[in-house]
């Protein structure tokens, strides 16, 4: 232990460590080969007060080598799996990256500077780790276009929202899974609270069918699980989610309307079902329980939590210390305004008393100078019983700028002779509910809609 | 179906779900008096763009939007095949 008292992610093993294991489709390393062995060839030293990247082929090394550094390098920086080549360099000058951690060495030959030591299952080792700092943690942002930026957390504010979560004695021990990558902070999250929180984790494989994961999430007895909502919908399309019941099921990273929630209801009847807010800059900022879309306008305020939220035109501000502390680099913007808010440039609007989200602000499509957000669009097109999931989209129109469209995937056991009727249905409903312009002009039936790494809907074109 | 009897048939079918009340659909009507308004013109060019393959009014800087409907079925008659 270190002379203050500074805990790392090794401090937080907790208890049950042959029984807790961390999981892939391979390999299954239970938590006291982790909490004795080492991963770093007995190099863990080396990176005393250093700033590591952690690069990885797979989501499993990946969370060994985090329970393995924090504590002892100065910072870690989690690379993502999507992480293009082009960015890498300047991230890591960004970063001050002086010490690499991956199983995949040949891939960083040309780090001259930086020392590179190699990623492995754990082996045992003569000694084991000890704490001797708080490490700052570094993740990437998702963003879709440009160079990801740098953000800044601690594990304690990582931790702020996983509070109480310890199984009670003798109870099963919980089992987590995501079909995030932990590498990303949805995914992060539920790792450390498995790890944190006396769990095993069930890590998923983005080269693995959706029977296959769900399969293998039934064998490891999963109970708690999270995803996106196009994560679940992808899921409750392919008729998998019959021969699965988790206990817990969570929805974040994106907006979580009705349909899905009502779907996952359905589909899982004993399940506790409720959406989270949380974005890598803002940290975790609040659960929705009461299986409606939106939260209530309540949550809005100063002082009542470990949460400050206000909406300042029409996007969600928040003030916590689950935030990240700062973007990192030299040409960094400043993360919060004066009064230590995050912008989550996620819009919202208050419909009675609850607010709803209603779109990214950068996703905005522009019809004639009109604002429309995809996802108000996409939320009533979903409401329709035979939608499973929709992307609406701007169309370039040499009149208007762009018009909107959407494309929509039907259930699984839809009759396509009904398809002029749903579509029928769906714009009907749609000019019922949205300003004229906000109607897609056109609908196309598609049979799949491409999901990114991140698990978000993947929207090229916004 | 000839590119007119497209046309006219795509301007009543977006004139029914904008309810917009049509008045005769002339050849001299101008383009203003169908009660279209941009998004309702943006829309028809959208949709006949994937009908008939083609939009005459982004293909060539040349082309101006036409005033009335004769004009604008025209310019869809005399794109290049």
């Amino acid at each position: 232990m270190s002379p203050r008292e500074v805990f790392a992610l090794r401090d937080h093993l907790g208890t049950a460590l042959t029984e807790r294991t961390i999981s892939d489709p391979r390999h299954a390393v239970s938590l006291s080969d982790v909490s004795r062995g080492c991963c770093l060839g007995g190099r863990g030293d080396e990176l005393n007060g250093r700033s590591v990247l952690i690069a990885t082929s797979g989501q499993l090394l990946a969370g060994l080598a985090l329970i393995a550094i924090d504590g002892i390098a100065g910072r870690m920086l989690l690379c993502p799996p999507d992480l293009k080549a082009e960015h890498l360099a300047s991230i890591m000058s960004d970063a001050e990256i002086d010490a690499v951690v991956t199983d995949q060495p040949a891939r960083f030959s040309g780090c001259v500077d930086a020392l590179i030591i190699p990623l492995e299952l754990p082996r045992p080792a003569a000694k084991s780790a000890q704490t001797v700092r708080a490490t700052e943690w570094l993740m990437l942002t998702s963003g879709t276009s440009g160079v990801p930026k740098i953000v800044g957390h601690t594990l304690e504010g990582l931790c702020g929202a996983i509070i109480g979560d310890r199984p009670v004695p003798g109870e099963a021990i919980p089992v987590w899974a995501t079909f995030y990558d932990i590498r990303r902070y949805g995914g992060l999250q539920i790792f450390l609270r498995a790890i944190v929180g006396g769990g095993s984790m069930v890590l998923s494989d983005p080269g693995e069918a959706l029977a296959d994961h769900i399969a293998r999430l039934n064998a490891r007895g999963v109970t708690h699980i999270s995803g996106t909502p196009s994560h679940w919908r992808k899921l409750l399309m392919s008729g998998s989610a019959e021969q699965f019941a988790p206990r817990y099921v969570r929805l974040s990273g994106e907006i979580a309307d009705q349909a899905v929630l009502d779907g996952l209801k359905q589909a899982f009847p004993q399940a506790s079902i409720g959406h989270a807010y949380a974005s890598t800059e803002a940290g975790v900022g609040f659960a929705v329980n009461d299986g409606l879309e939106g939260f209530p306008a309540t949550l809005l305020g100063e002082g009542r939590g470990a949460v400050d939220m206000k909406v300042v035109d029409g996007s969600l501000r928040i003030r916590s210390r689950r935030a990240a502390h700062a973007y990192v680099g030299p040409d960094a913007a400043a993360l919060t305004d004066a009064d230590g808010y995050v912008d989550t440039g996620d819009m919202v609007e208050l419909r009675g008393d609850r607010y709803y989200f209603v779109g990214r602000r950068n996703g905005i499509i522009n019809v004639g100078g009109l604002k429309v957000h995809p996802e108000e669009i996409e939320a009533v097109i979903n409401g329709h019983p035979e939608v499973r999931m929709s992307r609406a989209k701007s169309r370039r129109s040499p009149i208007t700028g762009g018009i909107v469209v959407a494309e929509v995937v039907l259930t699984a056991d839809n009759d396509p002779a009904r398809a002029d009727t749903v579509r029928h249905e769906i714009l009907a409903e749609c000019r019922a509910r949205l300003a004229l312009h906000k109607v897609p002009a056109m609908i196309r039936f598609v049979p799949a809609l491409d999901v990114t790494p991140a698990g978000k809907l993947a929207r090229t074109d916004a | 179906m000839s590119v007119r009897l497209r046309i006219i048939a795509a301007i009543k079918q977006i004139a029914e779900e904008q309810k917009v009340k049509l008045p005769p659909l002339t050849d001299d009507l101008t383009l203003h008096e169908t009660g279209f308004d941009s998004l309702a013109f943006a829309i028809l060019v959208a949709r006949l763009e994937d009908d008939l393959g083609v939009d005459p009014f982004t293909l060539s800087a040349e082309v101006t939007f036409p005033n009335t409907i004769g004009d604008f079925i025209r310019a869809y008659e005399n794109v290049p095949a």
